[in-house]
């Protein structure tokens, strides 16, 4: 499978400058990509048009040679915010944020750490940290086939930064599933990605 | 582990409000005839044992007949109330939800209905049903429902915007799931605050037009007509004519009002602890 921005430009409804301009680029469902570039440059508003959140003005996002947004149900490009708090609806319980996903398995919710008394918990009465495992289970449903994640650990701590990446990698090379890893850190990217892109040099703002 | 809480609390607070309207209105609905009894040799008769309310100048028991006046606004601002609540709720979602033909329609309908005073629609459509209970809770229901429909598409519309609803979208949930499960439990707190309001308001306005003579008949215990009949004899010294019903209908709408705060209380995530 692959997946592949042609040509794209985006410009926010606000009526700002146009933050991505003509961009190229693909990904395959082995590989693991990471993108850097300084912070305005684009990466999340790259990611929310990769993931069919946003459409862009020109140009086509298409998985396997077809559009992205001719899949109807679940989106089998899966993105994972930055935000976790925001992400989560604050009137669920976790369990059933869970349950939002595709067919979470088992050893996806083990695998990240999540405590079985968290479940039961409001999303306000656990750490951002926790609230992110289950951003991060819940987006590594049965139809995933990529997956973006745009800075998922920036509030972690080390080990556990570790003990999540070490899981997730073993995850997605298991599954054949895609990355792409949006990080500020030299050091992570270094670690996970097989090829990398900067944006700074590749038609995105100009 | 189990110890006692303002939750807890709260549940005692709720249940016992709960039993007790439900009391008022059944006591009221049982001494409807007793209400209707005419009798001289007793007319205008201070509180004692025999007659908690005292009795009016044509001798009717005024305990009775607040009672069954009491149940009789309690029903009908439910009625009408919940009638009016779950037409705001669903024009609510689906106008801002279904896209924006449905918007249009829905909005348009909103103004329409927000045009015409609420009085005369009411007196209209209580008029042509026949009045009675049955057209006076109709035309509560058909008119109240708008302000709490453009409160509950603004939050529709607020709520489609955030991260939660848009990753649910993409997880593959319709627009149907996504209203009646993610969003649904936001907009409850606001329905039930809207009912609440609506309460007072249904009984107000049954007051209102049985007074005009488009609602009830005049011989039906009802706190509208009661209340405007109680204040004739104010004057003459009869206070408890309108203090009692009065203070009963305040007790009620206190704890109309307790109910729904409590409620709304208890479904919030954000306050589990307390």
């Amino acid at each position: 499978m692959r997946l592949e921005a042609i040509d794209i430009s985006f410009r926010y409804d606000n009526g700002n400058r146009k933050i991505i301009n003509n961009l190229s680029m693909h990904m395959d469902k082995d590989e693991r990509l990471g993108i850097t570039a300084p912070s305005g440059f684009g990466k999340t508003t790259l990611c929310k048009i990769l993931a069919g959140y946003e459409k862009p003005d020109s140009g086509a996002v298409l998985l396997d040679g077809k559009q992205l947004f001719a899949y109807k149900g679940y989106c089998p490009v899966q993105m994972v915010w930055q935000h976790p708090e925001l992400s989560v609806n604050p009137r669920f319980r976790l369990k059933e944020v869970l349950k939002e996903g595709d067919r979470v398995e088992k050893h996806v919710i083990e695998g990240l750490g999540i405590e079985p008394d968290w479940l039961e918990r409001y999303p306000s009465e656990v750490s951002g940290g926790e609230l992110q495992r289950f951003c991060i289970a819940r987006a590594l449903g049965q139809g995933t086939r990529f997956l973006l994640a745009d800075e998922i650990s920036t509030m972690l701590d080390l080990i556990t930064q570790s003990q999540i990446w070490n899981f997730l990698m073993e995850e997605i090379t298991l599954r054949g599933i895609g990355l792409m890893v949006v990080s500020h850190s030299e050091g992570l990217l270094k670690r996970v990605c097989t090829r990398r892109i900067n944006l700074d040099q590749l038609g995105v703002k100009q | 582990m189990k110890q006692w809480n303002s939750r807890k609390t709260m549940y005692c607070f709720f249940v016992l409000s709960i039993i007790f309207l439900a009391v008022v209105t059944v006591i009221g609905y049982f001494s409807y005839d007793k209400a209707m009894v005419v009798d001289f040799s007793r007319k205008n008769l201070p509180p004692s044992f025999s007659y908690p309310f005292g009795t009016d100048w044509m001798g009717r028991d005024m305990f009775a007949r607040t009672m069954t006046g009491i149940s009789m606004s309690i029903m009908l601002g439910v009625l009408a109330a919940a009638v009016s609540s779950v037409i705001a709720f669903s024009l609510g979602i689906i106008g801002a939800s279904m896209g924006k033909a449905a918007d249009g329609f829905v909005s348009g309908l909103i103004d329409l209905v927000m045009g015409i005073p609420h009085i005369l629609l009411l007196v209209l459509i209580s008029f042509a049903l026949g009045k009675g209970f049955k057209g006076v809770v109709t035309g509560i229901a058909i008119t109240h429902w708008t302000s709490l429909a453009r409160l509950i598409r603004g939050e529709v519309l607020q709520l489609k915007e955030s991260q939660y609803i848009k990753i649910a979208e993409k997880l593959g949930h319709g627009k149907l799931k996504t209203a009646v499960k993610h969003m649904t439990p936001h907009l409850l707190p606001q329905v039930l605050v809207g009912f609440v309001l609506l309460f007072p308001h249904a009984i107000l306005h049954e007051a209102g037009i049985t007074f005009l003579g488009f609602g009830l008949p005049p011989e039906q215990p009802a706190v509208g007509i009661i209340l405007s009949e109680g204040m004739k004899y104010l004057t003459m010294g009869s206070w408890w004519l309108a203090l009692f019903p009065g203070l009963l209908l305040t007790i009620v709408v206190v704890l109309f009002h307790l109910v729904g705060d409590i409620l709304g209380r208890l479904i919030d995530p954000g306050r589990i602890h307390q």
